[in-house]
Protein backbone atom coordinates (compact mmCIF):
# COMPACT_ATOMS: atom_id res chain seq x y z
CA UNK A 1 0.00 0.00 0.00
CA UNK A 2 1.59 3.33 -0.91
CA UNK A 3 1.87 6.25 1.43
CA UNK A 4 0.56 8.86 -0.83
CA UNK A 5 -2.41 9.26 -3.70
CA UNK A 6 -1.03 11.02 -6.36
CA UNK A 7 -3.12 12.82 -9.54
CA UNK A 8 -2.24 13.68 -12.96
CA UNK A 9 -4.49 16.12 -14.94
CA UNK A 10 -4.36 17.22 -18.21
CA UNK A 11 -4.39 20.89 -18.81
CA UNK A 12 -5.86 21.83 -22.45
CA UNK A 13 -4.87 25.20 -23.99
CA UNK A 14 -7.68 27.82 -24.12
CA UNK A 15 -10.05 25.52 -22.92
CA UNK A 16 -12.16 28.24 -20.36
CA UNK A 17 -15.02 26.03 -20.25
CA UNK A 18 -13.43 23.58 -17.41
CA UNK A 19 -10.89 26.31 -16.35
CA UNK A 20 -10.52 25.23 -12.28
CA UNK A 21 -11.68 21.60 -13.02
CA UNK A 22 -8.28 20.64 -12.54
CA UNK A 23 -7.64 22.24 -9.32
CA UNK A 24 -11.53 21.35 -8.07
CA UNK A 25 -10.17 17.47 -8.42
CA UNK A 26 -7.29 18.01 -6.32
CA UNK A 27 -9.28 19.98 -4.02
CA UNK A 28 -12.12 16.77 -4.05
CA UNK A 29 -9.32 14.71 -3.02
CA UNK A 30 -8.03 16.82 -0.26
CA UNK A 31 -11.26 16.90 1.45
CA UNK A 32 -11.73 12.98 0.82
CA UNK A 33 -8.59 12.70 2.70
CA UNK A 34 -9.46 15.03 5.41
CA UNK A 35 -6.77 17.37 5.09
CA UNK A 36 -7.44 20.56 7.24
CA UNK A 37 -9.83 23.17 5.28
CA UNK A 38 -7.40 25.85 5.66
CA UNK A 39 -4.48 23.89 4.20
CA UNK A 40 -7.28 23.30 1.11
CA UNK A 41 -7.93 26.35 0.78
CA UNK A 42 -4.07 27.57 0.24
CA UNK A 43 -3.97 24.26 -2.11
CA UNK A 44 -6.71 25.44 -3.87
CA UNK A 45 -5.68 29.30 -4.81
CA UNK A 46 -2.39 27.72 -5.34
CA UNK A 47 -3.62 24.96 -8.03
CA UNK A 48 -5.86 27.36 -9.47
CA UNK A 49 -3.52 30.04 -10.66
CA UNK A 50 -1.42 27.95 -11.82
CA UNK A 51 -3.86 26.06 -14.06
CA UNK A 52 -5.25 29.70 -15.43
CA UNK A 53 -1.57 30.23 -16.34
CA UNK A 54 -1.35 27.16 -18.50
CA UNK A 55 -4.46 27.17 -19.67
CA UNK A 56 -4.34 31.20 -20.30
CA UNK A 57 -0.21 31.63 -22.04
CA UNK A 58 0.62 28.09 -23.13
CA UNK A 59 0.14 25.52 -25.68
CA UNK A 60 -1.16 22.67 -22.75
CA UNK A 61 0.48 21.43 -19.84
CA UNK A 62 -0.22 18.70 -16.87
CA UNK A 63 -0.70 18.97 -13.30
CA UNK A 64 0.65 16.64 -11.07
CA UNK A 65 -0.30 16.60 -7.23
CA UNK A 66 1.44 13.97 -4.54
CA UNK A 67 -0.34 13.76 -1.22
CA UNK A 68 1.54 12.64 1.51
CA UNK A 69 -0.17 12.40 4.94
CA UNK A 70 2.07 15.70 5.89
CA UNK A 71 2.51 18.33 3.13
CA UNK A 72 0.97 17.68 -0.71
CA UNK A 73 3.39 18.43 -3.54
CA UNK A 74 2.10 20.25 -6.59
CA UNK A 75 4.21 20.44 -9.78
CA UNK A 76 2.55 21.86 -13.15
CA UNK A 77 4.42 21.77 -16.24
CA UNK A 78 3.42 23.33 -19.51
CA UNK A 79 4.48 23.31 -23.20
CA UNK A 80 4.78 27.44 -23.66
CA UNK A 81 6.99 30.12 -24.74
CA UNK A 82 8.45 30.10 -21.83
CA UNK A 83 9.24 33.62 -19.45
CA UNK A 84 11.93 35.67 -20.54
CA UNK A 85 12.24 37.67 -17.35
CA UNK A 86 10.86 35.75 -13.85
CA UNK A 87 11.32 38.28 -11.70
CA UNK A 88 9.59 40.23 -13.58
CA UNK A 89 6.65 38.19 -14.47
CA UNK A 90 6.78 37.71 -10.43
CA UNK A 91 5.57 41.69 -9.81
CA UNK A 92 2.50 42.02 -8.62
CA UNK A 93 -0.02 43.35 -11.56
CA UNK A 94 2.45 42.72 -14.28
CA UNK A 95 0.56 40.45 -17.01
CA UNK A 96 0.78 39.00 -20.40
CA UNK A 97 -2.32 37.87 -21.20
CA UNK A 98 -4.18 39.05 -24.37
CA UNK A 99 -7.44 41.47 -24.32
CA UNK A 100 -9.66 38.92 -24.98
CA UNK A 101 -8.45 37.01 -21.90
CA UNK A 102 -8.85 40.25 -20.04
CA UNK A 103 -12.40 40.48 -21.22
CA UNK A 104 -13.14 37.62 -19.64
CA UNK A 105 -11.60 38.22 -16.17
CA UNK A 106 -8.58 37.43 -15.84
CA UNK A 107 -5.25 38.14 -16.32
CA UNK A 108 -4.78 41.00 -13.44
CA UNK A 109 -1.21 39.87 -12.82
CA UNK A 110 -1.67 38.28 -9.43
CA UNK A 111 -1.01 34.42 -10.43
CA UNK A 112 2.56 34.04 -9.60
CA UNK A 113 2.61 36.41 -6.35
CA UNK A 114 -0.33 34.93 -4.78
CA UNK A 115 0.85 31.36 -5.55
CA UNK A 116 4.09 32.59 -3.52
CA UNK A 117 1.65 33.47 -1.10
CA UNK A 118 -0.07 30.44 -0.83
CA UNK A 119 2.54 27.77 -1.01
CA UNK A 120 5.19 27.12 1.76
CA UNK A 121 7.62 26.53 -1.03
CA UNK A 122 7.95 27.96 -3.94
CA UNK A 123 10.23 27.03 -7.42
CA UNK A 124 9.81 28.13 -11.10
CA UNK A 125 12.07 27.10 -13.94
CA UNK A 126 11.76 28.81 -17.30
CA UNK A 127 13.33 29.10 -20.22
CA UNK A 128 12.42 31.20 -23.34
CA UNK A 129 10.93 28.29 -26.14
CA UNK A 130 10.92 25.09 -23.32
CA UNK A 131 8.29 25.80 -21.12
CA UNK A 132 7.71 26.49 -18.11
CA UNK A 133 8.13 24.32 -15.13
CA UNK A 134 6.49 25.29 -11.41
CA UNK A 135 6.80 22.96 -8.18
CA UNK A 136 4.78 23.95 -4.77
CA UNK A 137 4.68 22.30 -1.30
CA UNK A 138 2.09 22.89 0.76
CA UNK A 139 2.54 21.70 4.87
CA UNK A 140 -0.65 20.41 6.25
CA UNK B 1 -22.29 9.78 17.38
CA UNK B 2 -23.81 12.75 18.90
CA UNK B 3 -28.13 13.46 18.93
CA UNK B 4 -28.92 15.28 15.64
CA UNK B 5 -32.70 16.44 15.39
CA UNK B 6 -34.10 16.73 12.02
CA UNK B 7 -37.82 17.93 11.31
CA UNK B 8 -37.71 16.19 7.93
CA UNK B 9 -39.24 12.95 8.22
CA UNK B 10 -40.45 9.85 6.49
CA UNK B 11 -43.80 7.96 6.56
CA UNK B 12 -42.23 4.47 5.65
CA UNK B 13 -45.67 3.10 5.01
CA UNK B 14 -46.08 5.50 2.18
CA UNK B 15 -42.73 4.76 0.89
CA UNK B 16 -42.47 3.13 -2.31
CA UNK B 17 -38.33 2.97 -2.38
CA UNK B 18 -38.42 4.72 -6.08
CA UNK B 19 -35.50 7.08 -6.72
CA UNK B 20 -36.85 10.55 -6.65
CA UNK B 21 -35.57 11.71 -3.48
CA UNK B 22 -32.63 10.23 -3.14
CA UNK B 23 -31.67 11.73 -6.88
CA UNK B 24 -32.88 15.33 -5.89
CA UNK B 25 -30.94 15.79 -2.54
CA UNK B 26 -28.38 17.97 -2.33
CA UNK B 27 -26.41 16.72 -0.15
CA UNK B 28 -26.48 12.99 -1.26
CA UNK B 29 -27.89 12.28 1.97
CA UNK B 30 -30.43 9.52 1.25
CA UNK B 31 -30.03 6.25 0.51
CA UNK B 32 -32.73 2.99 -0.43
CA UNK B 33 -32.11 -0.14 2.40
CA UNK B 34 -35.04 -2.76 2.48
CA UNK B 35 -37.49 -1.46 -0.21
CA UNK B 36 -37.47 2.61 1.92
CA UNK B 37 -35.51 5.47 2.07
CA UNK B 38 -33.22 6.21 5.02
CA UNK B 39 -32.08 9.75 5.87
CA UNK B 40 -28.28 9.56 6.78
CA UNK B 41 -28.73 12.08 9.90
CA UNK B 42 -24.86 13.73 9.32
CA UNK B 43 -26.01 14.30 5.80
CA UNK B 44 -29.47 16.16 6.03
CA UNK B 45 -29.74 19.95 6.17
CA UNK B 46 -33.54 19.98 6.57
CA UNK B 47 -33.57 21.74 2.76
CA UNK B 48 -36.97 19.96 2.66
CA UNK B 49 -36.69 18.99 -1.48
CA UNK B 50 -37.53 15.39 -0.60
CA UNK B 51 -40.70 16.52 0.66
CA UNK B 52 -41.08 18.46 -2.64
CA UNK B 53 -40.39 15.41 -4.87
CA UNK B 54 -41.97 12.37 -3.56
CA UNK B 55 -44.66 11.48 -5.39
CA UNK B 56 -46.00 8.92 -2.84
CA UNK B 57 -46.55 12.09 -0.36
CA UNK B 58 -43.99 10.10 2.18
CA UNK B 59 -41.85 13.08 3.43
CA UNK B 60 -43.15 15.42 5.77
CA UNK B 61 -42.10 18.32 8.58
CA UNK B 62 -42.68 17.04 11.85
CA UNK B 63 -43.53 20.87 13.63
CA UNK B 64 -44.87 22.21 17.18
CA UNK B 65 -48.72 22.71 16.89
CA UNK B 66 -51.50 25.06 18.77
CA UNK B 67 -51.45 22.61 21.62
CA UNK B 68 -47.97 23.26 22.41
CA UNK B 69 -49.43 26.79 23.69
CA UNK B 70 -50.70 25.34 26.67
CA UNK B 71 -47.04 25.24 28.57
CA UNK B 72 -47.03 28.62 28.70
CA UNK B 73 -48.62 31.05 30.34
CA UNK B 74 -47.97 34.03 28.14
CA UNK B 75 -47.69 33.10 24.25
CA UNK B 76 -46.60 35.51 21.76
CA UNK B 77 -46.88 34.48 17.54
CA UNK B 78 -44.34 35.58 15.32
CA UNK B 79 -45.70 35.52 11.59
CA UNK B 80 -42.81 34.79 9.12
CA UNK B 81 -43.44 37.45 6.09
CA UNK B 82 -44.64 34.76 3.80
CA UNK B 83 -47.51 34.28 5.62
CA UNK B 84 -48.66 37.16 4.37
CA UNK B 85 -48.31 36.23 1.31
CA UNK B 86 -50.79 33.24 1.49
CA UNK B 87 -53.36 35.51 1.23
CA UNK B 88 -54.40 37.89 -1.98
CA UNK B 89 -53.53 41.91 -0.93
CA UNK B 90 -57.10 42.66 -0.58
CA UNK B 91 -57.13 41.16 2.41
CA UNK B 92 -55.08 43.59 5.21
CA UNK B 93 -52.28 42.41 7.22
CA UNK B 94 -54.53 43.46 9.78
CA UNK B 95 -57.26 41.04 9.67
CA UNK B 96 -54.02 37.75 9.27
CA UNK B 97 -52.68 38.86 12.67
CA UNK B 98 -55.96 39.07 14.75
CA UNK B 99 -56.45 36.17 13.16
CA UNK B 100 -53.46 34.99 14.75
CA UNK B 101 -54.63 36.27 18.27
CA UNK B 102 -57.73 33.96 17.92
CA UNK B 103 -55.88 30.64 17.83
CA UNK B 104 -54.73 31.20 21.49
CA UNK B 105 -51.77 33.91 21.26
CA UNK B 106 -51.95 36.27 23.47
CA UNK B 107 -49.69 38.76 21.30
CA UNK B 108 -48.06 38.83 17.71
CA UNK B 109 -45.52 40.09 16.86
CA UNK B 110 -44.07 40.19 13.01
CA UNK B 111 -40.89 39.16 12.15
CA UNK B 112 -41.16 41.60 9.23
CA UNK B 113 -40.24 44.63 11.70
CA UNK B 114 -36.86 42.37 12.56
CA UNK B 115 -36.26 42.04 8.94
CA UNK B 116 -35.83 45.77 8.42
CA UNK B 117 -33.53 46.19 11.62
CA UNK B 118 -31.57 43.62 10.15
CA UNK B 119 -31.62 45.36 6.90
CA UNK B 120 -30.02 48.60 8.39
CA UNK B 121 -27.68 46.13 10.04
CA UNK B 122 -26.38 44.43 6.72
CA UNK B 123 -26.11 48.11 5.13
CA UNK B 124 -23.98 49.34 7.91
CA UNK B 125 -21.94 46.05 7.47
CA UNK B 126 -20.88 47.39 4.15
CA UNK B 127 -19.99 50.65 4.58
CA UNK B 128 -18.25 50.32 8.67
CA UNK B 129 -16.47 47.72 7.87
CA UNK B 130 -13.47 46.12 5.11
CA UNK B 131 -14.20 43.20 4.50
CA UNK B 132 -11.77 40.69 3.47
CA UNK B 133 -13.19 37.52 2.70
CA UNK B 134 -15.73 38.53 -0.22
CA UNK B 135 -18.63 37.81 -1.33
CA UNK B 136 -20.32 37.66 2.10
CA UNK B 137 -23.30 35.39 2.56
CA UNK B 138 -26.65 35.89 4.01
CA UNK B 139 -27.13 33.93 7.14
CA UNK B 140 -31.32 34.19 7.37
CA UNK B 141 -31.52 30.70 5.43
CA UNK B 142 -30.90 27.78 7.56
CA UNK B 143 -30.68 25.27 5.24
CA UNK B 144 -28.31 27.30 2.87
CA UNK B 145 -26.02 27.48 6.36
CA UNK B 146 -26.04 24.17 6.63
CA UNK B 147 -25.13 23.30 3.28
CA UNK B 148 -22.08 25.31 3.62
CA UNK B 149 -21.55 23.61 7.39
CA UNK B 150 -21.47 20.26 5.41
CA UNK B 151 -20.51 20.65 1.60
CA UNK B 152 -18.76 23.85 1.90
CA UNK B 153 -17.23 24.20 5.06
CA UNK B 154 -14.10 26.78 3.80
CA UNK B 155 -17.19 29.32 3.03
CA UNK B 156 -17.98 29.66 6.63
CA UNK B 157 -16.44 32.81 7.09
CA UNK B 158 -18.42 34.38 4.36
CA UNK B 159 -21.27 34.65 6.53
CA UNK B 160 -22.84 36.92 8.00
CA UNK B 161 -22.41 37.30 11.65
CA UNK B 162 -25.78 38.20 12.49
CA UNK B 163 -28.92 35.66 13.53
CA UNK B 164 -32.02 35.73 11.05
CA UNK B 165 -34.68 38.25 11.35
CA UNK B 166 -36.61 35.45 13.44
CA UNK B 167 -34.31 34.99 16.04
CA UNK B 168 -33.40 38.76 16.34
CA UNK B 169 -37.61 39.33 16.70
CA UNK B 170 -37.61 36.66 19.72
CA UNK B 171 -34.85 37.64 21.67
CA UNK B 172 -36.39 41.31 21.54
CA UNK B 173 -39.73 40.30 22.11
CA UNK B 174 -39.17 37.46 24.75
CA UNK B 175 -37.08 40.38 26.76
CA UNK B 176 -39.94 43.30 26.46
CA UNK B 177 -42.41 40.98 27.15
CA UNK B 178 -41.21 40.03 30.49
CA UNK B 179 -40.59 43.43 31.58
CA UNK B 180 -43.81 44.89 30.36
CA UNK B 181 -45.90 42.48 32.03
CA UNK B 182 -43.29 41.03 34.79
CA UNK B 183 -43.49 37.41 33.54
CA UNK B 184 -40.58 34.96 34.08
CA UNK B 185 -38.73 34.82 30.63
CA UNK B 186 -38.97 31.04 30.58
CA UNK B 187 -42.69 31.45 30.86
CA UNK B 188 -43.56 33.23 27.87
CA UNK B 189 -44.23 31.25 24.55
CA UNK B 190 -42.28 32.64 21.68
CA UNK B 191 -43.85 30.85 18.58
CA UNK B 192 -42.59 31.26 14.85
CA UNK B 193 -45.27 30.96 12.34
CA UNK B 194 -43.25 29.32 9.84
CA UNK B 195 -42.81 28.24 5.76
CA UNK B 196 -39.54 26.47 6.34
CA UNK B 197 -38.72 22.67 8.39
CA UNK B 198 -34.89 23.93 8.27
CA UNK B 199 -36.18 26.91 10.61
CA UNK B 200 -37.85 23.94 12.62
CA UNK B 201 -34.53 22.11 13.41
CA UNK B 202 -32.64 25.50 13.94
CA UNK B 203 -34.62 25.82 17.36
CA UNK B 204 -33.69 22.17 18.57
CA UNK B 205 -29.73 22.73 16.84
CA UNK B 206 -29.10 26.38 16.94
CA UNK B 207 -26.56 27.70 14.61
CA UNK B 208 -24.64 30.38 15.78
CA UNK B 209 -25.88 30.65 19.63
CA UNK B 210 -26.05 28.58 22.40
CA UNK B 211 -30.19 28.69 22.54
CA UNK B 212 -32.55 29.26 20.50
CA UNK B 213 -34.86 32.13 21.47
CA UNK B 214 -37.82 31.00 20.09
CA UNK B 215 -40.14 27.82 22.01
CA UNK B 216 -41.01 26.41 18.76
CA UNK B 217 -42.30 26.62 15.23
CA UNK B 218 -45.67 25.91 13.80
CA UNK B 219 -45.97 25.24 9.82
CA UNK B 220 -48.53 27.55 8.00
CA UNK B 221 -49.89 24.81 6.35
CA UNK B 222 -51.15 22.62 10.03
CA UNK B 223 -52.81 26.17 11.25
CA UNK B 224 -54.09 27.12 7.90
CA UNK B 225 -57.59 26.00 7.96
CA UNK B 226 -58.10 27.16 11.71
CA UNK B 227 -56.27 30.29 10.29
CA UNK B 228 -59.00 31.45 7.94
CA UNK B 229 -62.41 30.41 10.23
CA UNK B 230 -60.60 33.04 12.44
CA UNK B 231 -59.93 35.68 9.90
CA UNK B 232 -63.56 35.14 9.01
CA UNK B 233 -65.10 36.48 12.20
CA UNK B 234 -62.43 39.36 12.31
CA UNK B 235 -62.81 42.70 11.63
CA UNK B 236 -59.30 43.82 11.04
CA UNK B 237 -59.86 46.89 12.66
CA UNK B 238 -57.40 46.49 15.98
CA UNK B 239 -54.63 47.92 13.92
CA UNK B 240 -51.89 45.33 14.64
CA UNK B 241 -49.35 45.72 11.40
CA UNK B 242 -46.29 47.71 12.55
CA UNK B 243 -44.21 46.40 9.52
CA UNK B 244 -43.49 48.00 5.83
CA UNK B 245 -43.01 46.49 2.85
CA UNK B 246 -39.52 46.44 3.25
CA UNK B 247 -39.26 43.91 6.04
CA UNK B 248 -42.39 41.99 4.33
CA UNK B 249 -40.77 41.62 1.13
CA UNK B 250 -37.93 39.19 2.31
CA UNK B 251 -40.31 36.87 1.89
CA UNK B 252 -39.65 36.50 -1.71
CA UNK B 253 -36.27 36.44 -3.68
CA UNK B 254 -34.78 39.21 -3.57
CA UNK B 255 -36.51 41.39 -1.27
CA UNK B 256 -33.80 40.94 1.38
CA UNK B 257 -30.90 42.49 -0.90
CA UNK B 258 -33.46 44.98 -2.13
CA UNK B 259 -34.21 46.12 1.87
CA UNK B 260 -30.53 45.64 2.72
CA UNK B 261 -29.86 48.33 -0.28
CA UNK B 262 -26.44 46.71 -1.14
CA UNK B 263 -25.08 47.48 -4.61
CA UNK B 264 -22.89 44.63 -5.89
CA UNK B 265 -25.52 41.59 -4.72
CA UNK B 266 -27.06 38.96 -6.24
CA UNK B 267 -30.15 36.52 -5.49
CA UNK B 268 -29.54 32.72 -5.59
CA UNK B 269 -32.99 30.46 -5.19
CA UNK B 270 -33.50 26.84 -5.59
CA UNK B 271 -30.89 24.45 -3.20
CA UNK B 272 -29.19 23.11 -6.42
CA UNK B 273 -28.43 26.60 -7.95
CA UNK B 274 -27.04 27.74 -4.49
CA UNK B 275 -24.71 24.71 -4.54
CA UNK B 276 -23.76 25.32 -7.54
CA UNK B 277 -22.56 29.41 -6.63
CA UNK B 278 -21.23 28.31 -4.03
CA UNK B 279 -18.76 25.72 -5.67
CA UNK B 280 -17.95 28.76 -7.83
CA UNK B 281 -17.23 30.89 -4.64
CA UNK B 282 -14.93 28.39 -3.54
CA UNK B 283 -13.09 28.02 -6.76
CA UNK B 284 -12.20 31.93 -6.03
CA UNK B 285 -14.42 33.35 -8.40
CA UNK B 286 -17.32 36.18 -7.67
CA UNK B 287 -14.83 38.07 -5.74
CA UNK B 288 -15.90 41.31 -6.90
CA UNK B 289 -19.74 40.75 -5.83
CA UNK B 290 -20.23 41.95 -2.35
CA UNK B 291 -23.40 40.36 -1.74
CA UNK B 292 -24.80 36.86 -2.20
CA UNK B 293 -28.81 36.18 -1.35
CA UNK B 294 -28.80 32.45 -0.76
CA UNK B 295 -32.30 31.06 -0.67
CA UNK B 296 -32.96 26.92 -0.60
CA UNK B 297 -36.66 27.15 -1.90
CA UNK B 298 -37.06 28.39 -5.64
CA UNK B 299 -38.74 31.53 -4.98
CA UNK B 300 -37.60 32.47 -1.62
CA UNK B 301 -39.51 31.50 1.44
CA UNK B 302 -43.02 31.73 -0.65
CA UNK B 303 -41.54 28.70 -1.38
CA UNK B 304 -40.98 26.81 1.33
CA UNK B 305 -42.64 23.45 1.91
CA UNK B 306 -45.05 24.22 4.44
CA UNK B 307 -46.59 26.99 2.33
CA UNK B 308 -50.35 26.75 0.66
CA UNK B 309 -50.43 28.78 -1.37
CA UNK B 310 -49.10 29.02 -5.33
CA UNK B 311 -45.53 29.85 -5.04
CA UNK B 312 -46.04 32.18 -8.03
CA UNK B 313 -49.41 33.52 -6.70
CA UNK B 314 -47.30 34.37 -3.69
CA UNK B 315 -44.98 36.57 -4.88
CA UNK B 316 -48.12 38.23 -6.95
CA UNK B 317 -49.94 38.92 -3.54
CA UNK B 318 -46.79 40.54 -2.30
CA UNK B 319 -46.16 42.68 -5.43
CA UNK B 320 -49.61 43.42 -5.26
CA UNK B 321 -49.24 44.76 -1.58
CA UNK B 322 -46.31 46.99 -2.06
CA UNK B 323 -48.63 48.68 -5.20
CA UNK B 324 -51.00 49.14 -2.74
CA UNK B 325 -48.59 50.52 -0.16
CA UNK B 326 -47.04 52.78 -1.87
CA UNK B 327 -43.31 54.45 -1.76
CA UNK B 328 -44.73 57.14 0.69
CA UNK B 329 -45.48 54.90 3.70
CA UNK B 330 -41.57 54.03 4.49
CA UNK B 331 -42.09 55.17 7.76
CA UNK B 332 -41.60 53.02 10.62
CA UNK B 333 -44.40 53.20 12.62
CA UNK B 334 -42.99 52.82 16.10
CA UNK B 335 -45.55 53.54 19.20
CA UNK B 336 -43.30 53.11 22.51
CA UNK B 337 -39.64 53.63 22.91
CA UNK B 338 -39.02 50.26 24.14
CA UNK B 339 -40.56 48.72 21.04
CA UNK B 340 -37.11 49.46 19.21
CA UNK B 341 -35.64 46.85 18.07
CA UNK B 342 -31.76 48.13 19.68
CA UNK B 343 -28.36 46.85 19.45
CA UNK B 344 -28.96 44.36 22.44
CA UNK B 345 -31.16 42.27 20.33
CA UNK B 346 -28.66 41.56 17.43
CA UNK B 347 -26.21 39.78 18.95
CA UNK B 348 -26.23 37.82 22.34
CA UNK B 349 -22.98 35.07 22.67
CA UNK B 350 -22.71 34.26 19.63
CA UNK B 351 -21.08 31.04 18.84
CA UNK B 352 -18.79 29.74 16.17
CA UNK B 353 -20.30 27.78 13.56
CA UNK B 354 -18.43 24.50 13.63
CA UNK B 355 -17.78 22.90 10.46
CA UNK B 356 -19.72 18.99 9.78
CA UNK B 357 -17.96 17.92 6.55
CA UNK B 358 -19.23 14.59 4.54
CA UNK B 359 -16.44 14.06 2.40
CA UNK B 360 -13.99 12.72 4.91
CA UNK B 361 -13.21 9.06 4.20
CA UNK B 362 -11.62 8.41 7.27
CA UNK B 363 -9.89 10.23 10.76
CA UNK B 364 -7.03 8.61 9.74
CA UNK B 365 -5.21 10.04 6.89
CA UNK B 366 -3.09 7.11 5.59
CA UNK B 367 -6.92 5.12 5.59
CA UNK B 368 -8.71 7.47 3.82
CA UNK B 369 -6.14 7.15 1.34
CA UNK B 370 -6.30 2.92 0.85
CA UNK B 371 -10.05 3.67 0.97
CA UNK B 372 -9.91 6.42 -1.50
CA UNK B 373 -7.56 4.03 -4.20
CA UNK B 374 -10.02 1.15 -3.24
CA UNK B 375 -12.87 3.63 -4.56
CA UNK B 376 -11.36 4.62 -7.77
CA UNK B 377 -11.17 1.05 -8.26
CA UNK B 378 -13.93 0.19 -7.27
CA UNK B 379 -15.79 3.19 -9.63
CA UNK B 380 -14.03 1.97 -13.04
CA UNK B 381 -15.88 -1.76 -12.68
CA UNK B 382 -19.27 0.60 -11.93
CA UNK B 383 -21.34 1.50 -15.39
CA UNK B 384 -21.21 5.29 -14.53
CA UNK B 385 -25.00 5.36 -15.15
CA UNK B 386 -26.58 6.44 -11.82
CA UNK B 387 -29.02 4.96 -12.43
CA UNK B 388 -29.73 4.95 -8.40
CA UNK B 389 -31.46 1.69 -8.61
CA UNK B 390 -29.00 0.33 -6.22
CA UNK B 391 -30.40 2.64 -3.45
CA UNK B 392 -26.95 5.21 -3.49
CA UNK B 393 -27.72 8.32 -5.87
CA UNK B 394 -25.07 7.97 -8.03
CA UNK B 395 -22.20 5.38 -9.21
CA UNK B 396 -19.65 7.93 -7.51
CA UNK B 397 -21.77 7.57 -3.99
CA UNK B 398 -22.10 3.77 -4.43
CA UNK B 399 -18.40 3.01 -4.88
CA UNK B 400 -17.94 5.30 -1.33
CA UNK B 401 -20.79 3.60 0.37
CA UNK B 402 -19.01 0.45 -1.29
CA UNK B 403 -15.45 1.21 0.22
CA UNK B 404 -17.24 2.02 3.81
CA UNK B 405 -19.20 -1.05 3.98
CA UNK B 406 -22.50 0.11 4.02
CA UNK B 407 -23.57 -1.49 0.41
CA UNK B 408 -21.83 -4.26 -1.90
CA UNK B 409 -21.08 -4.39 -5.73
CA UNK B 410 -23.96 -6.66 -6.60
CA UNK B 411 -26.09 -4.41 -4.89
CA UNK B 412 -25.76 -2.93 -8.80
CA UNK B 413 -28.09 -4.04 -10.98
CA UNK B 414 -25.73 -3.73 -14.10
CA UNK B 415 -22.73 -5.69 -12.15
CA UNK B 416 -25.22 -8.24 -11.18
CA UNK B 417 -26.11 -8.83 -14.43
CA UNK B 418 -23.05 -8.50 -16.05
CA UNK B 419 -21.72 -11.43 -13.78
CA UNK B 420 -24.32 -13.61 -14.24
CA UNK B 421 -23.36 -13.79 -17.73
CA UNK B 422 -19.63 -14.09 -16.89
CA UNK B 423 -20.98 -17.05 -14.70
CA UNK B 424 -23.25 -18.33 -17.51
CA UNK B 425 -20.78 -18.37 -20.14
CA UNK B 426 -18.11 -20.38 -17.70
CA UNK B 427 -20.90 -22.75 -17.10
CA UNK B 428 -21.91 -22.88 -20.83
CA UNK B 429 -18.08 -23.88 -21.68
CA UNK B 430 -17.83 -26.24 -18.93
CA UNK B 431 -20.93 -27.86 -20.09
CA UNK B 432 -19.08 -28.66 -23.49
CA UNK B 433 -16.23 -30.22 -21.92
CA UNK B 434 -17.68 -33.57 -21.72
CA UNK B 435 -15.42 -36.58 -20.45
CA UNK B 436 -14.04 -39.21 -22.33
CA UNK B 437 -16.60 -41.77 -21.69
CA UNK B 438 -19.25 -39.67 -22.67
CA UNK B 439 -17.53 -37.84 -25.88
CA UNK B 440 -19.74 -39.20 -29.00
Amino acid sequence: MSDHIQLELTLIKGNFDSAGEASAKVKRVLQQLGVDAAVIRRIAIGCYEAEMNVIIHSDGGKLLAAVYPNRTEITVSDDGPGIADIDLAMQEGYSTAPDYVRELGFGAGMGLPNMVKCADEFKITSAVGSGTCLYMVFKH
Amino acid sequence: MEEYFHSVRLDTDKCKGCVNCIKRCPTEAIRIRRGKALILESRCIDCGECIRHCPSHAKNAVTDSIADLEKYKYNIALPAPALYAQFSADISIDKILEGLLGLGFNEVYEVARAAEAVSDYINRYFTQNDISKKPVISSACPAVVRLIQVKYPELIDHLLPIDPPVEVAARHIRRITAIRHAIDPQDIGVWFITPCPAKVTTIRQPIGIEKSNLSGAIGISKIFGNLLKKMSCSAGTNNLKRSTFRGQGWAIAGGESSAAGINKAIVVDDIQAVSEVLEQVTLGKLKDIDYIECLACAGGCVGGPLTVENRFVAEQNMKKRLLKAGVSKNINVQNKEDDCITEKDFQDKRKAISARPIMMLDEDILRAMEKLELMEKTIKKLPGLDCGSCGSPNCKALAEDIVQGSASETDCVFRLRQRVKELAEEMVALAQKLPPSLRK
